[in-house]
C-alpha cells in the first residue's frame, strides 16, 4: 500500500485493504477453531500449517501481481505449473545429481514461456487474455500428449524443497515470505516497478513520456512465468513427483486473478500492490482450513468458494462509480 | 475472372463484396475443404449434415456467448451450466419420457437465474465479469456435482435425447435432416434477428462500444447487460440439452466449452472488451473450430493436440486482426 501512496496522493483515504483481509482471515480461522474446540490448530504446528497452505498460491499469485499491475494478464500459469512440475521430476528421475540441470531447464523454459507471452501481448498486440490462453492450450496439449500419468520422481533431497524446516517455520514458507518482500521492494523503489505503475495506469502516456512500455510489459510477463515456473517445481517436491494435471486441478490460473483482485489490486492495471495479494492468499488459505475443520464436503466447498469469490471482490467494487464488464 | 478484371466497376465491387465476407467464413471453407479432400464422404449431404449435428451446440454457445462478448463482458461460467443442465435433466426427468417436458422448462429457469444472476452481479455490484463468472463457474459446477453425489447415474429418456440425436429420413434434397440442424437454423435466425435487427441489437453494440456514452444517449445500459448475460444462458442450456443427446450423462461434458466458444467468436472477429462481432462470424468460428478438430483427427494426430491446434488458431486469428486494425490506423 505504501508503494501506491508514494505515487499517488489520494484525496481520500482508501480503506487498508491488506490489513482488512489479513484481520478477517485470522478472525475467520481462529473463530472457527474455537467454534469446532480444534484448540490445536492455534498451536504453532496449526498455525505453520495455515501458512504452508498459502505456499503455491501464494507463489504464483505474486507473478500474476506484476503482470495485473502492467495491465496485462496471464492465463498460462495453471498450465506452465503442469509443465514445469513434470519437466522436473521427469528429468530427475529420483536421482540427486539431475536436480541441478532439471531446476536450471525448468526456469529456462519459464523465461522462454514468459517472453512468447510477453512478445504476444507487446508486439503483436493480442488482448493478453487470448494470448496467455492460447499460450495455455498450446502447453497444455503438447504436455498432455506427451504425458498421461505422474512421470519420473523427485529424489529426498529434493522434497526438502517442501518438506524441510528452519525450527517450526518450513523453508517454503520463508521463501514465499522472502520472494513477497523482493517484489515489495522490486515495485516500491527500483525504477522498473515505477515504470510498471505508469504503464499500467496509463500506457499511452508512459509511452509518451519515455517509458518503453513493450519491455515493461514482456518483462512482467516474465517474472509472472518464473514465478510459476517456481510453483512447478514446489508441487513437483510436495507431491513427489509431476503430473500432467496438478496446475490446471489447482485451478492456479483463475485463482490467482481472484487472489490479487481481492487484495485490492486493479484488473485495469496500476493500482494495487505485492501484500493485499498476500492477505488475499491468506483469507483463502484460512477459508480452506476451516472449511476442513467444519467438515463441509468437497462439493459445497467449491461452490461457497465461488461465492466467497464474487462477495470479497464486490465488498469493494460495489462503490465504484466507473462501468465495468 | 479476365471479364472482371476487364470491367473495372465491377471489380470494384467484387472486391468490396469479398470484404464483407466473414474472414471466418472463408476459414471454414478451406478447412472444409481439406477434410473432404481426406475423407470425401464428408462432403455428401449426409455428412455434411452430420458434421452440421456435430457443430450445432458449440455453434449456438458461440451465439450466446456473442452477446455478452460485444457488451463487453466474458460468460466462463457457460461451461459449468452446460454440465449443470445434462446433470439436472437426467435427475430431474428421471428415466420417464413424461418428465420431458417440464424438465426442459425447469432447465429454462435455472439457466435464467444464472444468467439473470450474473447480470446483476457485473451490474449492480460492479464485479468485473471475468471474476463474476468465474465465481458463478465454482458454484454452479460445485451444485452440479451436489445434486448428483459426485457419480452421475442413470439417462436421458429418449425424446429428451431426440434434441441431439433424432435424425429425419428420407427429406428432399438434402436426404437426411438431423433435429439439431433444425434448432441450429432457428437459433441463427434468432439470434440475427435480435442483434442486427431489433433495437436491443444496437443498444448492445452501443453499450460494448462506449457504455458512458450509451448511457449519457439514454440506453439502459444494466438492463442490456443482463439481457446479454440471461441470452448467454439460455444458449448454454439449449447447447447442453443438445449435448445430453450426443453422449451419456457425465461430469465432464461441459469442460472447456466456454473457451472453445469464445475462441469462436475470436475467430469469427469478435472485438474483445466490446463493440463489434456478428452472428454470421460466431457460427463461421464454430464451424471453422470443429472442422479443425475433425481435421485432426482425420490426420491422427493425438487427441490433447487439438488443444494446441485450439491455441494456435486463437492467437494467429487475434494478431491477424490486430495488425489489420494497426494497418488501417
Amino acid at each position: 500500500m505504501t508503494a501506491i501512496a508514494s505515487l499517488r496522493r489520494q484525496p481520500r483515504r482508501a480503506p487498508p485493504i491488506p490489513l482488512l483481509l489479513l484481520v478477517g482471515s485470522l478472525l475467520l480461522y481462529g473463530g472457527i477453531a474455537l467454534w469446532t474446540g480444534q484448540t490445536s490448530q492455534l498451536e504453532t504446528e496449526g498455525l505453520v500449517g495455515l501458512l504452508q497452505r498459502m505456499v503455491a498460491l501464494g507463489t504464483v499469485s505474486l507473478g500474476q501481481t506484476f503482470v495485473i499491475l502492467a495491465g496485462s494478464i496471464d492465463l498460462s500459469v495453471a498450465n506452465l505449473i503442469s509443465v514445469a512440475a513434470v519437466a522436473a521430476s521427469y528429468i530427475m528421475q529420483g536421482e540427486p545429481e539431475k536436480i541441478l540441470p532439471a531446476v536450471v531447464l525448468v526456469l529456462s523454459i519459464s523465461v522462454a514461456v514468459g517472453l512468447i507471452n510477453g512478445m504476444i501481448v507487446a508486439k503483436l498486440g493480442v488482448n493478453p487474455l487470448i494470448a496467455t490462453l492460447g499460450v495455455g492450450l498450446i502447453l497444455q496439449g503438447l504436455l498432455s500428449a506427451s504425458f498421461t500419468d505422474f512421470a519420473g520422481s523427485v529424489p529426498a533431497s529434493f522434497q526438502v524443497l517442501a518438506y524441510g524446516a528452519l525450527g517450526p517455520v518450513p523453508y517454503s514458507v520463508l521463501g514465499l515470505f522472502g520472494l513477497a518482500f523482493i517484489g515489495w521492494w522490486v515495485l516500491r523503489a527500483t525504477r522498473f516497478g515505477a515504470h510498471l505503475y505508469a504503464v499500467g495506469g496509463n500506457a499511452e502516456g508512459a509511452r509518451l513520456a519515455g517509458v518503453r512500455t513493450d519491455r515493461i510489459i514482456i518483462q512482467t510477463h516474465v517474472i509472472c512465468s518464473v514465478l510459476a515456473g517456481v510453483t512447478g517445481l514446489y508441487l513437483a517436491s510436495r507431491l513427489r513427483s509431476g503430473a500432467p494435471w496438478v496446475g490446471r486441478d489447482g485451478v492456479y490460473d483463475l485463482e490467482s486473478i481472484a487472489v490479487v483482485v481481492i487484495g485490492g489490486t486493479l484488473l485495469a492495471g496500476g493500482r494495487g500492490g505485492v501484500w493485499g495479494t498476500l492477505a488475499g492468499v491468506l483469507l483463502f488459505a484460512s477459508l480452506d482450513a476451516a472449511f476442513n475443520m467444519l467438515g463441509v464436503p468437497s462439493f459445497p466447498k467449491l461452490a461457497l468458494r465461488g461465492a466467497i469469490v464474487i462477495l470479497a471482490v464486490a465488498a469493494y467494487a460495489v462503490r465504484g462509480k466507473e462501468h465495468v464488464a | 475472372m479476365t471479364t472482371v478484371t476487364a470491367d473495372a466497376p465491377a471489380r470494384k465491387s467484387v472486391i468490396a463484396f469479398a470484404r464483407h465476407i466473414n474472414i471466418a467464413v472463408i476459414v471454414f471453407i478451406v478447412l472444409y475443404a481439406c477434410v473432404g479432400f481426406l475423407q470425401p464422404s464428408y462432403l455428401e449431404p449426409t455428412g455434411f449434415m452430420n458434421f452440421l449435428r456435430r457443430s450445432a451446440p458449440l455453434a449456438i454457445l458461440a451465439m450466446g456467448q456473442l452477446f455478452v462478448l460485444i457488451v463487453g463482458g466474458f460468460d466462463l461460467s457457460m461451461s459449468a451450466l452446460v454440465t449443470l443442465t445434462v446433470i439436472g435433466g437426467s435427475m430431474l426427468a428421471n428415466n420417464d419420457p413424461a418428465n420431458t417436458w417440464w424438465t426442459i422448462a425447469a432447465l429454462y429457469g435455472i439457466g435464467l437465474a444464472v444468467g439473470g444472476l450474473n447480470g446483476v452481479i457485473v451490474s449492480f455490484l460492479r464485479v468485473p465479469s471475468i471474476i463474476a463468472t468465474l465465481g458463478m463457474l465454482l458454484c454452479v459446477d460445485g451444485t452440479a456435482m451436489m445434486w448428483s453425489g459426485g457419480s452421475p447415474r442413470g439417462y436421458l429418456p429418449d425424446n429428451f435425447r431426440a434434441f441431439g440425436r433424432l435424425v429425419l429420413h428420407d427429406v428432399p434434397v438434402v436426404g437426411t435432416f438431423p433435429i439439431a440442424v433444425g434448432v441450429l437454423i432457428v437459433a441463427t435466425s434468432l439470434a440475427w434477428w435480435a442483434l442486427h435487427v431489433t433495437v436491443f441489437g444496437h443498444r448492445i453494440f452501443a453499450v460494448g462500444d462506449n457504455p458512458r456514452a450509451a448511457e449519457l444517449a439514454g440506453v439502459p445500459v444494466s438492463a442490456t447487460r443482463i439481457v446479454a448475460f440471461v441470452i448467454s444462458a439460455l444458449s448454454a442450456v439449449t447447447g447442453g440439452i443438445m449435448l445430453g443427446g450426443f453422449g451419456g450423462v457425465s461430469v465432464g461434458v461441459g469442460t472447456g466449452l466456454a473457451l472453445q466458444a469464445i475462441a469462436a467468436c475470436v475467430i469469427g472477429g469478435v472485438q474483445l472488451l466490446g463493440g463489434r462481432g456478428s452472428v454470421v462470424g460466431a457460427v463461421a468460428g464454430a464451424l471453422s473450430l470443429l472442422a479443425l478438430f475433425t481435421l485432426l483427427n482425420l490426420v491422427g494426430l493425438p487427441q490433447p493436440l487439438k488443444d494446441t491446434a485450439q491455441g494456435l488458431i486463437l492467437i494467429s486469428a487475434v494478431a491477424s486482426g490486430a495488425l489489420r486494425l494497426r494497418r488501417a490506423g
